[in-house]
């Protein structure tokens, strides 16, 4: 599994690269797979209620409806109908690309087992919505998939009477049925939406909307597929005659061929077994989870930061129980803690300046202290030499210090760059530690923990605390947000700043001539 | 990347989303039944006989069971299995036992079975067991059919109705 696991990962960043390229960090798709699945999901909502104004439950009048909506009312009713049915398959696209990306990403351990989890059932609902969609055409596809889906249905040892007997003859149909499947194409979207809504629960600011540029673009293309394509009814349903050839969905019923060849019950079994498989992930070895983060109450003033820039709402803010004058304290959950250190860079007492007293934040990682960075920082300069003297920060997930031996720079990592207090930027450097700083961490748009690279960026900027000082120069600091597969990149942006860094130096070099010459001058 | 070339690629990205979607939207399609055969559906839900026959209980039986529980006579739940054959111009095209449905085997047995056919006249013989017996059947039918391509014949059984009945569409 890890062997799949890493070849997937590498698949989809090199995918991701080139979409990059084409779309920028903040637009490309793959970085936003979730919001789109909730985009998608909306374009079927609001066609899905203007087709319910017009649809009739009848047992001909369903087929019928459908088809005055399709042929007379093409340009309203027949372009809703194809964008139902093109979004309701992009969202399935979306719902198990995501799926597949975040299990090469390693993105469901530890606290993050609770949003796989809850994805599992999603599969079920977006299944049996769409097909429950297709049921109530009513035309031969909706006849295949109702005896099909009847028969499979009758697998199970649980009825009595067997459901595939009411679709033996025209006389045994009523409008009954139609309005029974109105009420499920509208009862389980409705339950997915609460699922999706768990589904979400734990994450901190979660994205459920695609940026607009991206949304208006993807809603522009199923607009002109629906002109250009319309989604039609095939022949009506007539259960005197056996559909021969139908043209399948094949986004939603890629198991209907399988439904047929073989027996109900072991294609029950095989679903039911898969999907608590995939529940079961989670938990399936190789499963290390690193220490949670830890409040030390002596250091902490309640100033509520850390909790503000948790990407997983793992920490909670609450009355003080160590009876200081602060009113607040931080609280870990460790349910939802993912150990990423984002509260430690957030936290205004992780600073290594600290020399009087032990370097012991408000909240810190037992297995990654702050006090041990600033350890690795100074034993990290301690061999460079020369007027480009680079200390590089970054993720473990993105920086291999072994492939970076060649690049004789000073190498630092942590679990995500957002542990990082910016703090130890201006240490570096008024400390001469080092000429330049550079940092670098997963790619721009796709934190392996959220926000990380988002909130340092912010940092930086002086946008969000903590802040970098003022007095830091910012032509000292670099950035490249590499990720795994842009190594190449990375060495390119890395010797640039040391160019600039050569130059700063010697400019600083001449002022400092001048300056003296100017001196002497006014001396003589 | 130039901005018109960057442009061009997000529309290709976009319009090869596009063709996918409605390409795999209706397609490639499935062949579910050979247009060229008939089909024939055995589909009903028959209650056979009890496995075991009802005994009477004995005075001193009922005697010995408490005033609220008595009744007169002890039968057993479970079911014998319904066994079925149907032939077609004298060819054997289905002969199988279907259990009881239930915990205890006290349901009715549920038959639902696809037999594609070529279509023309054949002679349709269908019988049926339901009881105990050993050899013989408790019911059967013959008819002649006429069946065409694609057209779906349903044998259906009702005891009340005296058992086998045959039906298109009704």
């Amino acid at each position: 599994m890890l062997a799949l696991k890493k070849i997937l990962r590498i698949g989809f960043e090199h995918v991701e690269d080139w979409f990059d390229i084409v779309f920028g960090a903040k637009w490309n798709p793959f970085y936003q797979l979730g919001a789109l699945g909730w985009f998608y999901y909306w374009i079927v909502v609001v066609s899905g209620f203007y087709l319910y104004i017009f649809f009739d439950t009848g047992v001909t009048q369903a087929y019928q409806s459908l088809e005055y909506l399709t042929h007379e009312q093409w340009y309203a009713g027949g372009l809703m109908r194809s964008l139902h049915r093109y979004a309701s398959d992009a969202l399935v696209v979306m719902m198990m690309v995501h799926l597949l990306r975040e299990f090469a990403m390693d993105r469901f351990r530890s606290p993050r087992w609770f949003a796989w989890f809850t994805g599992a059932p999603m599969l079920w609902l977006v299944f049996a919505a769409g097909i429950s969609g297709y049921w109530m055409v009513w035309d031969q596809l909706a006849q295949y998939i109702a005896i099909t889906t009847a028969e499979f249905l009758d697998a199970l040892p649980i009825f009595g009477e067997s459901i595939a007997r009411n679709f033996l003859t025209d006389a045994k149909l009523s409008g009954r049925f139609f309005t029974l499947m109105v009420f499920m194409h509208i009862a389980l979207p409705l339950f997915l939406l609460f699922v999706m809504w768990i589904h979400i629960q734990r994450h901190a600011t979660p994205k459920v909307n695609p940026p607009k540029e991206l949304a208006i673009a993807t809603l522009s293309m199923l607009l002109i597929l629906s002109f250009m394509k319309p989604a039609l009814s095939q022949a009506p349903a007539d259960l005197s005659i056996v559909p021969t050839t139908v043209n399948l969905d094949w986004f939603y019923m890629p198991i209907y061929p399988v439904m047929n060849n073989v027996s109900g019950l072991t294609v029950w079994i095989l679903l039911i077994g898969a999907t608590l498989l995939l529940m079961l992930v989670p938990w399936m070895p190789p499963g290390k989870r690193a220490a949670v983060a830890v409040v030390h109450l002596d250091n902490c003033n309640g100033c509520s930061r850390c909790a503000a820039d948790c990407p997983f709402s793992a920490i909670d803010m609450e009355p003080r129980s160590d009876g200081s004058a602060y009113k607040l304290e931080a609280v870990v959950d460790a349910s939802n803690c993912v150990s990423c250190g984002i509260c430690v860079g957030s936290c205004p007492t992780a600073t290594p300046f600290r020399t009087k007293s032990e370097l012991s934040p408000g909240i810190e990682l037992p297995d990654d202290k702050i006090k041990e960075l600033r350890e690795k920082t100074i034993a990290a300069s301690s061999n460079l030499t020369g007027d480009d003297r680079v200390i590089v920060y970054g993720c473990q997930d993105s920086l291999d210090p072994a492939k970076l031996a060649e690049a004789k720079v000073g190498i630092v990592t942590m679990p995500c760059i957002g542990m990082l207090p910016p703090s130890f930027i201006d240490f570096v450097l008024s400390k001469k530690l080092a000429d330049g700083v550079f940092l670098t961490g997963c790619r721009d748009g796709d934190c392996d923990f959220r926000l990380g690279i988002r909130w340092t960026d912010d940092r930086l900027a002086g946008e969000r605390d903590p802040r970098i000082r003022k007095r830091v120069n910012q032509d000292r600091i670099g950035k490249y947000w590499a990720g795994m597969t842009r190594r190449k990149e990375f060495f390119k942006e890395l010797t640039a700043f040391r160019l600039r860094l050569n130059k700063l130096e010697s400019s600083q070099a001449e002022d400092k001539i001048k300056t003296n010459d100017s001196s002497e001058k006014i001396d003589a | 990347m130039l901005k018109f070339s960057r442009l061009l690629a997000q529309v290709i990205s976009f319009a090869v989303f596009g063709v996918a979607l409605a390409y795999f939207s209706n397609s490639p399609s499935y062949t579910y039944h050979d247009a060229e055969m008939a089909l024939i559906m055995v589909s009903f839900s028959h209650s056979s006989e009890r496995k075991e026959e009802c005994r009477r209980f004995t005075p001193e039986e009922i005697a010995a069971t408490a005033a609220n529980m008595r009744r007169p006579m002890d039968c057993k739940r479970e079911r014998v299995p319904v066994y079925i054959e149907v032939m077609l111009d004298g060819e054997n095209l289905l002969s199988k036992s279907y259990n009881p449905t239930g915990l205890s085997k006290d349901g009715a047995s549920s038959i639902y079975e696809r037999i594609t056919v070529k279509p023309g006249q054949h002679h349709l013989l269908v019988k049926l067991r339901d009881s105990g017996r050993e050899e013989g059947f408790d019911y059967e039918s013959d008819t002649t059919i006429n069946i065409k391509a694609k057209e779906l014949f349903v044998i259906d059984f009702r005891k009340e109705l005296g058992g086998f009945y045959f039906k298109r569409d009704e």
